[in-house]
């Protein structure tokens, strides 16, 4: 069986993915809730304004979510899900709590007009053990595309798809 | 301004060569000279989240959302048809229940959105978008309208083949893709930078639809098989249940 190869989402993918809800996996007003934001940047250091991101994410306890409800958010179920197109400055951002556990990342896709596939990545949180196999293995100027800036009530993570401060992304085994 | 003939030279000079994906740096696509990464992906074990995929269900998805056809008070223009398949992870087992989107232009090969600038009609009765779960033989079904071949602006006088913009989840994170359908024998095939990006044609084949007459409905509509095999890594998943 062969498998089905990517494409790109192309240009009018805002009226099949994007949803009302979809960057806020926890209601900002909730205390515990951090922003995760950031840009997505093309070759040029150009905001690319038409681009989606996905997050998928542990709870703040290390625990891989089973819960279903991403698309319709009742406000109190956390999914570890959520999905969000950039905007016109190739911004984008969601509202979520920090993933805990042994090895705390967000598992992040990146779909784009003019990305003929989806990109992995990982977004670290801040001072990642430096002991991790996977982020020790690469260059340091490569391991910092990996890691968020902490900020104010959140975190900056940017997404260059090309580039000299390109982001590792991944193949998976 | 460039061309078919440029395009298409471009294309057949970078034809044949071996790769289940697409190129990511695909010249005759323009819009992904910018956009693809210059560096070769990094290898990685998936870990921890990596290791599941998000659960949908029943809470996200009516059952009515995989009718695209009667979203509105009347009936959409254009060719009625069934689009079914399965979803199946690289072994070829089933992904049961997991979430199905799709998108797609109007009979007219028009989009509803704003950037759509064809000088094709609008159908009002026609949107174009979609969702289903799979079943627990990882079938999906919809109910659409075959849509149109659009022009766009990569190249002059550029067309798009008839396609629907498919999202699909598999057993784990891994298998996320993004990709489109085809139709059999579309004459625009040879010329679309996007389709060819997939350079080795056994590949290419792997995004057509099949016409299938078992699939369609007397006096109704016409119907298409597609069956969409995943990637992703190669590990044997968890059984459910197992979670951390
Ligand atoms: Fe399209």
């Amino acid at each position: 069986m062969i498998p089905a190869p990517g494409q790109t989402v192309g240009p009018f993918f805002h009226l099949g993915l994007p949803y009302a809800g979809g960057n806020e996996l926890v209601p900002p007003a909730d205390p515990a809730a951090i922003r995760l934001g950031g840009r997505v940047l093309d070759g040029d250091g150009h905001g690319v304004p038409d681009a989606l991101i996905e997050i998928w994410q542990a709870g703040p306890d290390g625990k891989v979510v089973r819960e279903p409800g991403s698309l319709r958010r009742d406000g109190w179920t956390f999914t570890g899900w959520g999905r969000t197109a950039t905007e016109a400055d190739g911004s984008y951002w969601f509202s979520t709590y920090a993933p805990g556990g042994p090895v705390p990342f967000f598992a992040v896709t990146v779909f784009a007009r003019g990305l003929l596939d989806r990109l992995f990545t990982r977004a670290y949180l801040p001072d990642p053990d430096p002991a991790d196999p996977f982020l020790a293995a690469l260059p340091p100027a490569r391991r910092a595309t990996l890691i968020c800036a902490p900020q104010p009530r959140g975190l900056h993570f940017d997404i260059r798809l090309q580039g000299d401060d390109e982001t590792v992304f991944l193949a998976y085994r | 301004m460039t061309t078919q003939a440029d395009i298409s030279a471009e294309i057949a000079a970078l034809a044949g060569q071996p790769g289940e994906q697409p190129r990511k740096d695909y010249p005759p696509y323009r819009s992904s000279v910018l956009r693809h990464p210059a560096q070769e992906p990094v290898l990685a074990d998936p870990e921890g989240v990596e290791l599941w995929a998000p659960a949908f269900g029943h809470r996200d998805v009516d059952d009515a959302e995989a009718n695209l056809t009667n979203r509105h008070p009347g009936e959409p223009i254009g060719e009625r048809m069934v689009v079914t398949g399965r979803v199946l992870d690289g072994q070829g087992r089933p992904v049961a229940h997991q979430l199905v989107e799709i998108w797609q232009a109007n009979a007219a090969g028009r989009y509803w959105h704003q950037r759509d600038q064809h000088p094709a009609p609008l159908d009002p009765n026609f949107t174009g978008a979609g969702r289903c779960l799979t079943a627990a033989d990882g079938t999906y079904r919809f109910l659409t309208i075959k849509p149109g071949p659009y022009p766009w602006r990569n190249h002059g006088n550029a067309w798009r083949p008839a396609h629907i913009h498919f999202s699909l989840f598999g057993t784990d994170f891994t298998q996320r893709l993004v990709t489109q359908m085809y139709f059999p024998g579309d004459p625009l095939f040879d010329l679309d930078p996007i389709y060819q990006s997939i350079t080795d044609p056994q590949a290419r084949n792997a995004l057509l639809a099949a016409y299938d007459h078992e699939v369609t409905a007397p006096e109704y509509s016409t119907g298409y098989r597609w069956d969409i095999v995943l990637t992703g890594s190669h590990r044997t998943p968890f059984e459910p249940g197992e979670a951390p």
